[in-house]
């Protein structure tokens, strides 16, 4: 029985965190109101993972729903703008660049998107759009594939993407919504309680990466070992101009990409990704495995790069 | 309503006490066609089945008119594009019957990418007494043939049989999700996410595009088309909705490339609902107009609305479907249930309109009286020519006995594709890989 005037939740494991937060309309613009809940921020931070991961998550075979695509990116977009709105975008961004050093951020979009299997058949194809807010070389072959003709010339051109085996590994590997389910309804739980709860579950869900980063690394030899046939400068060829010719170059700017930095408060995905991991712990074993090669990488992209 | 059930797979048995369905079984469209008496259904392996009603006899006043298997063809196959190194489904998208103009029924089927056109026609006599071939279809030693006979038609057994007459490709980049047949019986549009292209029934070969919102920056994309449809009479009208939540009327007197629309439908949203889900569950699954062609019903995720024609700033009426769900938005935009594409579907008359939900239920509305039933499609939990008991969720507070409880609906269990007899009270639901047909209950 509770006393008097105490309101009864509604159910321990049917309501949902984000749906109540949300219930501070964010029309409001008062920060003070916003800042009150580090549940909402924290809910509204899972929610833009949960985003990233479902963006992620490339269908092998067949084309992702470009609808339900849209609408993920949408959702990404309203949430960054809100953050930037509150200031804690800013935060991130500048967390992140003191982190981070440009060149380690080189990973292949294959490494994310292709699947633990090895075997996996080659060219595999990204999805065939470009997200929105979250643009320049985490997709830059998408756009050549997009440009609405059919002959399609699979430049796999770097992507820079957190080698953060952490975050890339919430991307590769069967990270498929099964788990992802039982995931939420544990934080969920903990979301309810305290918030050293709220973290020990996140960190749960830090070791389930790492499960995925042996196998990461596995395919990471593997699509290194390829780089170097799929890089040729690009050639002066007339007819790929044309083809080109609607394709905004700054996608083909790799200093832009290199450097990694964007302008506040645009974030680069991989600087979205990093954020996933920002509740953990920021490097991980295996990672200096893949150093070599990307240092190997470095080298190949300064010759392409011409500086 | 009264239940007569009525399922596809020949192992029924089998699937039901194992409680497994293959994939390729689940039904992902159902259709009527404009007199009522075929219904067609096209499945995720490429399938089609079109079912008869059977003509209502006087020694058997019993049996009213049940649908039985008529044909069954496989439709599309899956292919490979090996310029993307991505499969195409074969699941069939949507089925549209064209009206019968003569002993064939013809029908349109179509997947992602490819649009058919199918004839299905009967053949229950066959000619006999070939000169140059025997019975078996041996050709026969000539030297044998000693005198001419001219070949006899001779009834058989009878048999249906489905033929390709048309096949429309390499129109669409994207996924295309409706098709609709023009009120001229000579044209037809294909929708994907981000054009409409207009056919003429003829010609394979060429379509014209008559709406494209493909930004010039795919970048700046943030609205894809989910369906579109022809106004039942007027053929130069047509509308389209968007995952936005709006509704564009086009007229295609007006331009060759019909980007301006004459009318458009939305309604503002509503300030204190407001969430990062709201602009998910506003994305239009389905736009119908009413047969009488004034009214056109959207069914975004939680809601029907009726729209006048006349009136785009709001809609006419709207009908909650399960708005329990709206405290659960983030579990289903986790597990993707959000993203899930409900049908909705006006009766002959325009009088009641209906529409499925999770759990195997669907729900009906009537638009006069204002009143609304929760049926559930199961085996269980209804016996064959039993009356439909109406279901109950619970949302809060004290469980009545027959209710169910907001926790424990079956998400895996929707009802998304669902049609109504063009004239009777009969009504088809697709409940994953089983339909179900149900049928008023005459005194």
């Amino acid at each position: 029985m509770f006393p008097k005037g105490t309101k009864r939740k509604f159910s321990d494991s049917g309501e949902e965190p984000v749906s109540a937060g949300d219930q501070v309309p964010p029309a409001a613009p008062s920060v003070a109101a916003r800042t009150l809940t580090s549940s909402y921020s924290l809910q509204r931070q899972s929610l833009l993972d949960m985003s990233l991961i479902k963006l992620q998550l490339c269908h092998m075979l067949v084309e992702p729903n470009l609808c339900r695509s849209v609408l993920i990116a949408n959702t990404v977009r309203q949430i960054q703008e809100e953050m930037t709105q509150d200031g804690t975008w800013q935060i991130m961004t500048q967390a992140l660049a003191a982190a981070q050093c440009p060149a380690d951020r080189l990973v292949a979009t294959e490494v994310l998107c292709r699947q633990t299997d090895a075997a996996a058949q080659a060219g595999q194809s990204p999805k065939p759009f470009s997200v929105v807010g979250l643009e320049e070389g985490y997709h830059a072959e998408e756009v050549v594939m997009e440009g609405d003709v059919e002959t399609e010339v699979t430049m796999s051109t770097l992507s820079p993407v957190s080698p953060q085996l952490s975050s890339a590994s919430y991307l590769a590997g069967p990270f498929g919504m099964g788990p992802c389910w039982e995931e939420e309804e544990e934080d969920g739980e903990c979301e309810e309680d305290e918030e050293e709860d709220s973290e020990e579950c996140v960190s749960e869900g830090e070791e389930a990466d790492r499960d995925h980063l042996s196998a990461d690394s596995r395919t990471g030899e593997q699509v290194f070992g390829t780089f170097e046939i799929k890089h040729p400068a690009p050639p002066p060829d007339p007819a790929l101009e044309e083809l080109f010719s609607d394709v905004d170059p700054s996608y083909y700017d790799l200093d832009t990409v290199l450097t990694g930095m964007q302008s506040a408060p645009k974030m680069g995905p991989y600087d979205l990704l990093e954020s996933l991991s920002s509740h953990g712990p920021t490097t991980l074993s295996s990672s200096s495995s893949c150093r070599s090669d990307l240092n190997e990488l470095d080298h190949i992209m300064e010759i392409i790069v011409g500086s | 309503m009264e239940e007569e059930s009525d399922t596809r797979k020949i192992n029924n048995s089998f699937l039901r006490d194992h409680n497994y369905a293959t994939e390729a079984d689940i039904i992902s469209t159902v259709e009527f066609n404009s007199s009522g008496e075929l219904l067609a259904t096209g499945d995720k392996g490429g399938r089609v089945v079109v079912f008869q009603r059977e003509q209502e006899s006087k020694s058997q006043p019993q049996r009213r008119g049940e649908y039985n298997v008529y044909s069954t063809f496989q439709s599309h196959e899956p292919e490979f594009d090996y310029l993307k190194s991505l499969e195409i489904e074969e699941k069939i998208n949507k089925i549209k019957w064209l009206p019968q103009q003569n002993a064939a029924y013809f029908l349109l089927s179509t997947n992602d990418k490819t649009v058919k056109l199918w004839k299905i026609s009967e053949r229950d006599k066959r000619p006999e007494g070939y000169n140059l071939k025997d019975e078996d279809g041996r050709i026969r030693n000539p030297l044998t043939i000693t005198s001419l006979r001219v070949p006899v038609l001779q009834p058989m057994d009878l048999m249906v049989e489905a033929t390709a007459r048309r096949v429309f490709s390499n129109a669409h980049t994207y996924h295309i999700n409706s098709i609709s047949v023009n009120s001229d019986l000579q044209t037809f549009i294909s929708t994907d996410d981000l054009r409409v292209n207009l056919w003429n029934l003829e010609i394979t070969d060429r379509s014209f595009n008559i709406v494209d919102i493909k930004p010039a920056n795919m970048e700046e994309l943030t609205e894809v088309i989910t369906s579109a449809e022809f106004h039942p009479q007027q053929c130069h009208t047509f509308a389209y909705s968007s995952s936005k939540g709006s509704i564009r009327l086009c007229d295609m007197r007006q331009a060759a490339l019909c980007d301006k629309h004459c009318k458009y439908f939305e309604e503002p949203e509503d300030p204190s609902t407001r969430s990062f889900f709201s602009e998910i569950i506003s994305s239009i699954s389905d736009v119908k107009f009413s047969h009488n062609g004034r009214y056109l019903m959207t069914r975004d995720y939680l809601t029907v609305k009726v729209w006048d024609l006349q009136m785009e700033n709001k809609p006419l009426e709207t009908y909650q479907v399960h708005d329990y769900l709206r405290g659960k938005l983030c579990s289903l935009y986790e597990n993707d249930c959000i993203f899930d594409k409900f049908e909705c579907v006006w009766n002959g008359s325009d009088s009641v309109i209906m529409t499925g939900s999770y759990n195997n239920f669907f729900r009906m509305f009537d638009r006069n009286t204002k009143r609304d039933v929760t049926l559930e499609a199961s085996r269980e939990n209804s016996k064959p020519r039993a009356i439909l008991k109406p279901r109950k969720v619970c949302v809060g507070g004290k469980r009545r006995k027959d209710e169910i409880s907001v926790d424990s609906l079956d998400f895996s269990k929707k009802i998304l594709h669902t049609t109504w007899h063009p004239h009777e009270n009969i009504i088809a639901v697709a409940a994953t890989n089983n339909l179900y047909i149900f049928q008023d209950k005459v005194n």
